[in-house]
């Protein structure tokens, strides 16, 4: 190239303010970090860093307050809602969200997650569902695919014995106090963008005080699948998405009557 | 004409993960045959084609991609 592009005024896209500079503990591929990152970006172009109030969770992403520069709260295993609730109600000027995975939100934590989004509290959620425990070896999740290997469930979840999936975001949708549900993915740059997108309007629609917003992101989860990045994406199309079908699932009352 | 753009990798941050070169339309990235201090394959620019399209830098899990465009 004859020119040199890389000056500040050229710049399209570098890591957000929010990001720490602390290496992602998450293994090679994993969407806990394009979920991180794209959360970060929009705290950073709403301008509420100051403002914000996340909550962890127990999970792969317990130690999600090392990468966010924002203020952070760790929570019991299951007990974001809850926690949230009460930081909210406290403070309810600030932004207040919780970032969990399936085994933490749909498993241990289903009172609190189903109660918090029942009271309508103003809070967001966001759902990171890669179907699997992940940190403790790949145990079978309440999201675990019907047919789909784990270590606790080795010839596959059978539905007689373990039950069904179970769609968290579809039985949110049907509460009263949610204001915004959908669901969406990170493993292809258009699904990025939506993704985005979609944190950008729940964090906005935190203003109206109008109830909880939930954002399900379905990940990939490449090391407890045993398959490399690009096929645990491949896979996640295939074999997620028919059973958890990608779109927005509740849309606040008003668009909807457009 | 496509605009020309460049990117810089943080080779000590990536992962090796491969998923930005799914992403990338113009085939510009590659895995180097090096390895980082971690021990991971990084990702390399291996041609001139970039667009500064910023696909490989939004999909990458690590935010490790700065990418620069002409104006």
């Amino acid at each position: 190239m004859a020119e040199n592009l890389i000056k500040p005024e050229n710049l399209v896209y570098k890591k957000s303010g929010i990001m720490t500079d602390r290496v992602l503990h998450y293994c090679p591929g994993c969407g806990h970090g394009t979920a991180h990152r794209i959360l970060a970006e929009v705290i950073e172009e709403l301008g509420i860093q100051n403002e914000t109030i996340g909550v962890a969770p127990v999970g792969c992403s317990v130690l999600a307050y090392y990468y966010f520069d924002v203020d952070m709260q760790e929570a019991a295993h299951g007990r974001a809602p809850a926690v949230a609730t009460g930081i909210k109600r406290v403070m309810p000027e600030k932004y207040v969200f919780t970032y969990q995975g399936d085994g933490d939100l749909a498993a241990i934590g289903t009172a609190e997650t189903i109660h918090a989004c029942n009271r309508g509290e103003n809070i967001l959620i966001v759902f990171v569902n890669n179907g699997i425990y992940g940190m403790t070896g790949g145990q079978m999740a309440p999201t675990t695919l019907i047919g789909m290997k784990s270590s606790t469930s080795p010839f596959g979840r059978d539905i007689k014995t373990m039950g069904s999936p179970i769609k968290m975001t579809e039985l949110v949708a049907q509460l009263p106090g949610t204001y915004y549900v959908t669901r969406q993915a990170v493993h292809k740059p258009a699904n990025v963008r939506k993704a985005k997108k979609a944190l950008k309007k729940a964090l906005e629609y935190q203003k109206l005080n109008k109830g909880t917003c939930f954002v399900e992101i379905v990940s990939n989860c490449p090391s407890n699948w045993k398959m490399t990045p690009v096929q645990s994406n491949e896979w996640m199309e295939e074999n997620m998405f028919p059973y958890y079908p990608l779109g927005d699932i509740k849309l606040p009352q008003d668009e909807n009557k457009k | 004409m496509a605009k020309h753009g460049d990117i810089v990798i943080d080779i000590e941050r990536c992962k090796g993960c491969e998923v930005c070169l799914a992403a990338c339309p113009h085939s510009v990235l590659a895995l180097s045959p090096e390895v980082n201090k971690k021990g991971y394959h990084y990702t390399v620019k291996v041609n001139e084609d970039c667009t500064g399209c910023t696909n490989c830098a939004i999909v990458c899990p690590d935010a490790v991609i700065t990418v620069y465009r002409e104006k």
